[in-house]
């Protein structure tokens, strides 16, 4: 194990942060295609303008939907125990996500194949739930980390989970899910505005205003409710960053305003919120003036804002338990080995770059004005 | 411990979406080379016909592949949602390949399809084909990461269990990638995806001869399908998944249940062509082919193969011994400094796993009473009938496709393609053989597996999420009802396609001319 040059705790964070950047990724890049099937029956009326937009995001949403995939696979990989116990205690969120997951490839291929009205509007439907209910309900499981979930963990680390369903739904959980909602419904906004003219760019730009300012309401009162209302979660002593993976040796207390602890150790963490803020404003603003990129750049600026907060706020909690503190999972007891870490992030520092060049590629290549000539001239056109 | 019949509608849960994925995933291998095929012919002699193929199976490929992505995301979450302690057990090991399959291999397919669909008039020839070869080489490497990720739980080599973490951890990350079991398993199932791929271009251009249309895009066709297939099928029974399966201790019970070989056959061990089961549930009956065993699993003459019987005493042995790494294990975590409790442990931990089959009759396994230890080892012996037919359907379908594409080649070469018609129905008829073949395959190497979801490591039963009976009835309902739906509207959609025939519309040439601009304006 001496062979390896980066020590436990570094990996670690490196790790954390690899999570979030996957996480922001999927938010930013995925938040353009969720984001603008949510608005899809709001913002195109006709068959035709519908068409419009989904052969916008057509051709790029596959690729940006593996920043979902490899951030599950990378949870999977790198915090095991996150994988475990999130995914099979969010037992039926998880399959209404699946749902959603499921029928938004089909709808976007199966769409165009056939012209009848009712065919269309069906697939118009999946295409609207499988925007709009992952959007909700990640950030409905962030809202819940928060909150802590009702799971215990035994000496085998077998994971017993207590809650259902409808546990999930609290105020606050549903506060957040708003928040994911607003800030993807934004950025699928300013995708709509930045391609399109005429009706459907003005309706666009219209709700995109609109779920902007409604971003910044509802993060705010969520931060506000974090620190001074909800009981967050404290590390007692100093944190074993180098122990062996196994929640089960630490303290944890809850209290009102722990979520706030990393902000006071670190002032200047404080820019996160501040951006997040920043950028809604920024879209709100370009989309009223019609700067294009600049409304993108705000937007995916928010939602980087946004999702950094959440993170540091928690650190180093992955998912408190609200039922014995003890076995919540932290950034320093829910790891993979310290192999497994250095080789995987090695393969991740390969890779990552090599995907944004092709990815920055296709999009370039893609770039453009569609034509409804060439959506019926291209028989994969959807 | 999970409720039994928890854990069963999970394996069924499992199993089915797993089945229903492996329906789309065979044929996206095999079309995606058979278009790179077509689009390089296309690309090297500039003729039309060879774009308008190219674009007619892409059709068909793009829907299929919209039903691999959809169904795939399943796969990836159920191991968290309903086998949490097998994520947490072995995530360590198994995590990595599955984040790399994401990250090498999904990206570059996924991110590039898109192109392959919406780059026809946007690229250079060359580029464009460049891109349908990336597309078909991400789908390849996908099926090489999902199968060391699976070879591994057949054959889980690299990786040693850590008592202060308790779970598998890596120890040896080059062993886990050139594991034996996966690179065999990786060659065995991408070539039956490209005789899958074969078949299919075969059997839809023999219906268009049949019914007199589009016969220039169709016999073309045949003749990729054709090579194509040919040397996919040599290679699919040739470096067949069996030279994997003498690597350990459960892959020789699984060789040994699949023949129905009670006792150990002096080598070269004879195949038994059919066998008919006596009152007991042994052969009573059976037809055997000498030497073919042995020589296919062994590669030799010399080596012996072992019969269940022996195998469930080595397997008895193994528990006695399990049971006291289990003991060290209990004793190490009283005490993590007891250095004597940590040797027994090393000397044992690799029995494990055995010592958790016996989870299934007691909690305090280190009491195990003889009885139960003998239990156990049965335990071991997976069911052999099922195994038996199985592998007979699989490899009857694999000799069957060796003659069906010599016997084609052989008419694409001497020019005798539509002659006689009844060799054309024959080929229509031999549609849906490659995925019963196929999933007949993973049948024998999932349920061949068990009790263990790990080799010798985890058993199933003991790797569920403790979930719910009614978590499993909603899920298991849901993915059946959806999955069945979708499954109905794209043969629909597949048959409408394939009747509709390759479009006029894909004459790209004509697009010079200007177009009208639509609603969508270029960004500023």
């Amino acid at each position: 194990m001496s062979t390896i040059p980066l020590d436990y705790e570094t990996l670690r964070i490196l790790w954390w942060a690899l999570l979030g950047i996957l996480l922001i990724g999927f938010a930013v890049m995925g938040g353009r295609d969720l984001g603008v099937g949510t608005l899809l029956p709001f913002v195109a009326k006709t068959d035709e303008e519908r068409r419009v937009l989904i052969n916008l995001v057509g051709p790029t949403w596959e690729g940006n939907q593996v920043w979902l995939i490899l951030g599950g696979g990378a949870i999977f990989a790198a915090w095991p125990q996150l994988y475990a116990v999130s995914f099979s205690g969010f037992y039926i969120a998880m399959i209404a996500i699946l749902l959603a997951l499921i029928i938004r490839p089909v709808g976007f291929k199966f769409r165009g194949k056939v012209s009848d009205p009712r065919w269309r509007a069906t697939w118009d439907a999946a295409l609207f739930i499988g925007g709009f209910l992952p959007s909700l309900i990640f950030g409905v499981a962030v809202g819940n980390v928060f909150l802590g979930a009702p799971f215990q963990l035994d000496v085998t680390q077998r994971v017993t989970y207590t809650g259902n369903f409808f546990g999930l739904l609290t105020p606050f959980a549903l506060l957040s899910g708003l928040v994911s909602l607003t800030m993807i419904v934004t950025q699928g906004a300013t995708v709509i505005a930045g391609r399109t003219d005429g009706e459907i760019a003005e309706r666009a730009r219209e709700y995109g205003r609109w779920s902007a300012l409604a971003t910044i309401v509802l993060f705010v009162l969520g931060g506000v409710l974090a620190l001074y209302v909800l009981e967050g979660y404290r590390l007692v002593g100093p944190p074993m960053t180098i122990a062996p993976s196994n929640p089960l040796g630490k303290e944890v207390v809850r209290e009102v305003g722990a979520w706030g602890g990393n902000y006071g150790a670190m002032p200047w963490t404080m820019a996160l919120p501040i951006l997040a803020v920043f950028g809604s404003l920024v879209a709100w603003w370009a989309l009223g003036a019609r700067a294009r990129l600049v409304a993108l750049l705000g937007s995916s600026l928010a939602i980087f804002g946004i999702i950094a907060t959440a993170g540091l706020s928690l650190f180093p909690f992955l998912l408190p338990s609200s039922i014995d503190p003890q076995s919540s999972l932290t950034v320093w007891d829910a790891s993979s080995s310290q192999l497994t870490l250095f080789v995987m992030l090695c393969a991740a520092i390969v890779f990552l770059p090599i995907i944004l060049i092709y990815t920055s590629w296709v999009f370039r290549v893609m770039r453009g004005p569609v034509t409804t000539a060439s959506l019926n001239k291209n028989p994969n056109a959807y | 411990m999970v409720d039994p019949i928890v854990v069963d509608l999970s394996r069924i849960q499992f199993a089915a979406t797993a089945m229903y994925h492996f329906l789309f995933v065979p044929l996206t291998l095999g079309l995606s080379f058979v278009m790179a095929i077509m689009e390089s012919v296309y690309v090297m002699t500039g003729r039309v016909v060879w774009r308008k193929a190219t674009l007619f199976w892409g059709v068909l490929f793009g829907i299929n592949f919209a039903m691999g992505v959809a169904t795939g995301v399943v796969m990836e979450f159920q191991f968290g949602m309903n086998w949490s302690y097998y994520s947490h057990y072995v995530g360590d090991v198994f995590g990595a390949p599955l984040a790399m399959e994401g990250l090498m291999a999904f990206f570059l397919e996924a991110t590039l399809v898109g192109l392959f669909f919406f780059g026809w008039d946007r690229l250079k020839p060359v580029a464009h084909l460049a891109v349908t070869w990336l597309v078909a080489l991400g789908a390849n490497f996908s099926a090489l990461w999902i199968l060391i990720a699976n070879g591994w739980m057949q054959n889980p080599v690299g990786a040693a269990f850590n008592p202060d973490t308790m779970r598998m951890e890596v120890t040896d990350f080059m062993a886990v990638l050139f594991n034996p079991v996966a690179q065999a398993k990786f060659v065995h199932t991408v070539s039956a995806g490209y005789v899958c791929g074969a078949v299919f271009v075969l059997a839809v251009s023999a219906m268009f001869l049949l019914s007199g249309k589009h016969q220039e895009l169709a016999k073309r066709s045949i003749v990729v399908a054709a090579s194509f297939g040919l040397a996919s099928a040599l290679s699919v029974v040739v470096l067949g998944d069996e030279s994997g399966y003498v690597a350990t201790e459960h892959q020789k019970m699984k060789i040994a249940a699949m023949e129905a070989m009670y006792h150990t056959e002096p080598a070269p061990a004879a195949l038994t062509l059919f066998a008919i089961p006596g009152s007991d549930g042994r052969p009573a009956f059976e037809v055997q082919f000498p030497w073919v065993l042995g020589l296919i699993t062994t590669r030799s003459l010399d080596r012996d193969l072992p019969g269940i019987t022996e195998l469930t005493e080595r397997a008895a042995l193994r528990v006695v011994n399990g049971v006291e790494a289990y003991k060290a294990l209990n004793a190490l975590q009283a005490n993590r400094n007891d250095g004597a409790a940590r040797d027994t442990f090393n000397a044992a931990k690799a029995d494990l796993g055995y010592a958790l089959l016996l989870k299934k009759y007691r909690p305090d396994v280190e009491n195990a009473t003889g009885e139960e230890i003998a239990k156990a080892a049965l335990d071991t012996v997976p069911d052999v009938w099922p195994l038996f037919w199985s592998f007979r359907i699989m490899v009857g379908a694999g000799f069957f496709f060796i003659a069906f594409f010599a016997l084609w080649f052989w008419k694409a070469s001497t020019h005798r393609i539509e002659k006689p018609r009844w060799l054309l129905w024959v080929a229509v008829a031999a549609l849906p053989l490659p995925w019963i073949a196929i999933e007949a395959g993973w049948f024998i190497a999932e349920y061949g597996r068990q009790p263990w979801v790990v080799e010798g490591v985890l058993p199933t039963f003991y790797a569920a999420s403790g979930l719910n009976f009614w978590d499993l009835v909603i899920s298991l309902s849901f993915f059946m009802l959806l999955y069945t739906a979708l499954l109905i509207v794209m043969v629909w959609l597949m048959v409408r396609t394939i009747k509709h025939g390759p479009s006029d519309k894909l004459n790209f040439d004509q697009s010079v001319e200007p177009v009208e601009t639509a609603t969508i304006a270029p960004a500023k």
